[in-house]
C-alpha cells in the first residue's frame, strides 16, 4: 500500500516537531472499553513497522487458551494532538498524542475479537458495491457530582429540555467539551440541556462509520476526563435515575453512492427511496436480534420501557418519537439531508459493533427486498396489548436475558460479528445476567421484607 | 513541461504563428482524444476555442479539469458571449475575443504559461497565505503564530488549498488530487474535511476556506475579485 507512507511520515514528523511526549495506542475491546498503553517516539518507527505487542489475555474478547500474544498496528490516519494532555498534566511539559489501533496476530492476520476491524470488513464489503454509509450519533449523558457513591447520583442542576442555564458549571463543562471537540476535528451538530435534570446531549456530525466510531470512543473519554478535572462525574450509563428519561443514543443513518443520496426519492411523499424502505424493513425484522449489542447492559433495559421517548416497540413512524425506526421530516429541495434515525442504542454500547450491525440488518433488507410495514403514528403507551398483537406490533426485548437468547438464535448477528466475537459476547453477557439476577433488589426490600 | 492543447483547432494564421514562435502545440476534437494523446509531462497549458458554442467549450474545460486541475486555460470567445463567462470562472484562467489580435493572444498565452511553469517549481517551498503559513518539509501549519493540530489528511488538504488560493476546487478533483486513494465516506469525505479544518482553524478563520454552492470550495479571495 503506497498510501501508507507519508501518513507515517506525517505522523514521525509532527512528533518531532511538536515535541510530543507520549503516544497513546488506542484499541477498543469487545464490550466498548477503550484499552490504550503508551510509548514514547522512540519506539514509534518500530510500531508502525511491525506493530507493538501485548498480552491479549488481559483484555476482554482478545483471550485466548493458546496463545495470547498479540499485536497492535497504529492507524496513521488517526494520529490526534489530545487538547487537554497539556493542560492537566503539570508534571509533564510535552504534548501527547492517540492514535487507533487494529489489532491482529503475530503475523499480522486481523484478530477475530477486534471489533474496529469487524467493522471495517463490513464498510469494505459496502465499499465494493460503491456504497458509503454515514452515522450521526447524538450522545446523551448526565453530569454528577463526583462523591455521589452514598447518596446514589446527584444531579448537578434542576435545568431541563432546552434551558438556558448559563451560570451552571454542566453547561459550561459542555462549552468546554465542545471546544475540545472541534479541535480535534470532531465537529458538533447541536448540543443542548435535555430533559432530565444535569442531563445533556451533544449531536455529533454525520461521517463515515468508523471515522464516527473512534469519534465515539474519543468523545466518550473526552467527555469524562474534562468533567473530572472539574470534580464532576460524566456518566454514559442508560438510566442512572428512576423517574427521568434515561440517555440514548439515538443513530442517524445515511447510505451514499458517491454523491447520490440512496435513501432520497424526491417523487415519493415522504420523499423516501425504495432502498430506504427496503433498509427499514430489514431493521425493524432484525431489531430483536440486534439489541443485545445496541443495548449492552442490564441497565439499558430500564430505559427501554413504554411511556418514556425511548422505544419499546419495533415500529416506524414520521413524527412519533416513540418509534424505533423514525423518518426525520426533511425540506423539499434537500435531498441529502434525507436520513433514518434508529432510536433504541444507548451509548454505553459498542460503537464499531452497533454500526456494524445496523448496516448489516438494513442491507439484508435491501437485498433480499423485504417488505416495510405500514407506519404506526400513534402513542403506543395508550394501546392494549391485545390490540398491539392484533396490529402485529412486536415488542422489543425487554431484559438483557431476552435479548441475549433473541441474538443467539440469529444467523444474521453470528455471521455479521463472526464467530468468536458472537460466542464471546453472548457468553460474557450470560455471566453479567447471572450476577445480576443473584442481587436483592432495594425494590424487592422495600415491598416484599414488611409485607411477607 | 509538454506541448500546448488546443481544442478544437485554431484560425489558420494564428496556428501558423504559433509554430513559427517555436511552442508545440497537439489539437484535440474531445475528451477521449485529449485522455489518449495526453503526454506524461502533461499540458503546458490549454486553448479552448469557442466558436459558436461556449457550451460545448465548457464541457470540454469541465472534464479536463477533473484530471487537471492545475491546467491553465485560456479560452477563446465570441464578444457575445463574453458575459457568460464570469458563470464559468471556475473552469478558465483567462479569455481572448474572437476574432484574435495575434498580440494580444501571444501575450496572455505566454503569462499563462509562466504561471503554469511558476507553479511546479519548489515542492519544498514555505506556503504564505495571510496568517497561514505552511512547511511542506515539516509538514507543519502555522496560523497566526501558532501551529495548527491536524491529521494528515487535513493537513494535505489545507496545503492543496494554500497553494491555490482564489481558485475553486469541485469535490470531485479535491478528491481525486488530494485522496487519490480509498476512503470510507465517497464524495461526502470533502464535506466532511472541510469543516474539521473549518473548526481547526477557528471562528475568526473559518471563513478562510469558502463554499461555492454546488460546485465546491474556494481558499482565500476569488480571483475574479
Amino acid at each position: 500500500m503506497a498510501h501508507v507512507e507519508p501518513h507515517v511520515d506525517y505522523v514521525l514528523q509532527t512528533v518531532s516537531e511538536r515535541d510530543v511526549g507520549l503516544i497513546r495506542m488506542w484499541f477498543t475491546d469487545v464490550v466498548g472499553q477503550l484499552k490504550s498503553f503508551a510509548i514514547t517516539p522512540a519506539e514509534l518507527e518500530n510500531a508502525f513497522a511491525d506493530g507493538m505487542g501485548f498480552d491479549g489475555s488481559a483484555v476482554d474478547g482478545f483471550s485466548r487458551t493458546v496463545e495470547n500474544d498479540l499485536l497492535v498496528q497504529p492507524d496513521a490516519s488517526t494520529f490526534e494532538l489530545l487538547p487537554w494532555t497539556d493542560r492537566h498534566r503539570s508534571d509533564r511539559s510535552s504534548t501527547e498524542a492517540r492514535m487507533f489501533c487494529d489489532v491482529t496476530e503475530l503475523d499480522g492476520t486481523p484478530h477475530p475479537g477486534d471489533p474496529r476491524q469487524v467493522l471495517r470488513r463490513h464498510l469494505d464489503a459496502a465499499g465494493e458495491r460503491g456504497l458509503s454509509f454515514l452515522v450521526g450519533p447524538e450522545m446523551e449523558f448526565f453530569y454528577f457530582a463526583a462523591d455521589h457513591a452514598a447518596a446514589g447520583p446527584t444531579p448537578l442542576d434542576r435545568g431541563s429540555y432546552f434551558d438556558l442555564t448559563t451560570s451552571d458549571i454542566t453547561s459550561e463543562l459542555r462549552k468546554r467539551t465542545i471546544h475540545a471537540l472541534e479541535i480535534m476535528g470532531i465537529p458538533v451538530e447541536y448540543s443542548f440541556h435535555e430533559d432530565s435534570p444535569s442531563q445533556h446531549e451533544i449531536d455529533l456530525r454525520h461521517t463515515d462509520a468508523l471515522s464516527m466510531a473512534d469519534n465515539v470512543m474519543t468523545f466518550r473519554l473526552m467527555v469524562r476526563e474534562i468533567a473530572l478535572e472539574a470534580g464532576v462525574q460524566a456518566t454514559f450509563m442508560p438510566k442512572p435515575l428512576r423517574d427521568v428519561q434515561g440517555s440514548g443514543m439515538h443513530i442517524h443513518l445515511s447510505l451514499f453512492d458517491d454523491d447520490h443520496n440512496l435513501f432520497a426519492d424526491p417523487s415519493d411523499p415522504l420523499q423516501l427511496s425504495s432502498t430506504a424502505r427496503s433498509f427499514v424493513a430489514g431493521l425493524l425484522r432484525h431489531a430483536a436480534e440486534i439489541t443485545a449489542v445496541t443495548n449492552q447492559l442490564v441497565n439499558s433495559y430500564k430505559r427501554l420501557v413504554t411511556g418514556s421517548e425511548a422505544p419499546s416497540y419495533v415500529t416506524w413512524a414520521r413524527a412519533n418519537r416513540s418509534a424505533l425506526v423514525r423518518v426525520p421530516p426533511t425540506r423539499p429541495g434537500r435531498e441529502d439531508s434525507v436520513r433514518l434515525e434508529y432510536r433504541s442504542p444507548d451509548p454505553a454500547c459498542n460503537p464499531y459493533l452497533a454500526f456494524s450491525l445496523l448496516l448489516a440488518a438494513g442491507m439484508r433488507g435491501v437485498d433480499e427486498g423485504y417488505e416495510l410495514p405500514t407506519r404506526t403514528d400513534d402513542d403506543l403507551s395508550l394501546v392494549s396489548d391485545a390490540e398491539l398483537a392484533a396490529r402485529g406490533i412486536r415488542p422489543l426485548p425487554q431484559s438483557l436475558a431476552e435479548a441475549l437468547d433473541v441474538m443467539e438464535s440469529s444467523e444474521l448477528v453470528r455471521e455479521a460479528l463472526g464467530d468468536h466475537i458472537f460466542t464471546w459476547f453472548l457468553r460474557n453477557k450470560r455471566t453479567e445476567w447471572a450476577e445480576y439476577r443473584a442481587q436483592v433488589t432495594p425494590f424487592e426490600l422495600e415491598r416484599y421484607l414488611q409485607t411477607w | 513541461m509538454g506541448p500546448l492543447l488546443v481544442f478544437p483547432d485554431l484560425p489558420i494564421e494564428v496556428a501558423r504563428a504559433l509554430k513559427d514562435s517555436g511552442r508545440d502545440f497537439q489539437t484535440v476534437d474531445g475528451a477521449s482524444a485529449e485522455r489518449h494523446l495526453r503526454p506524461d509531462e502533461g499540458w503546458i497549458a490549454a486553448v479552448l476555442s469557442a466558436g459558436p458554442s461556449l457550451d460545448r467549450v465548457v464541457g470540454f474545460a469541465k472534464d479536463l479539469r477533473t484530471d487537471l486541475p492545475d491546467i491553465p486555460v485560456l479560452c477563446v470567445v465570441a464578444e457575445s458571449e463574453v458575459e457568460r463567462l464570469a458563470g464559468h470562472a471556475d473552469v478558465f484562467s483567462d479569455f481572448c475575443v474572437a476574432p484574435l489580435r495575434e498580440h494580444e493572444f501571444f501575450f496572455r498565452l505566454e503569462r499563462l504559461v509562466r504561471s503554469s511553469e511558476d507553479a511546479v517549481g519548489d515542492d519544498d517551498a514555505l506556503i504564505v497565505y495571510g496568517p497561514l503559513m505552511i512547511n511542506p518539509v515539516t509538514y507543519q501549519a502555522v496560523l497566526d503564530g501558532d501551529p495548527l493540530d491536524l491529521t494528515y489528511m487535513e493537513y494535505e488538504l489545507l496545503k492543496y488549498f494554500a497553494q491555490r488560493p482564489g481558485r475553486v476546487c469541485t469535490r470531485e478533483v479535491l478528491l481525486g488530487q488530494v485522496w487519490g486513494y480509498e476512503y470510507y465516506g465517497g464524495a461526502r469525505t470533502v464535506d466532511v474535511h472541510v469543516r474539521r479544518l473549518r473548526a481547526k482553524l477557528g471562528e475568526p478563520h473559518a471563513g478562510l476556506i469558502g463554499t461555492v454552492r454546488s460546485v465546491g470550495y474556494r481558499f482565500g479571495k476569488s480571483q475574479w475579485g
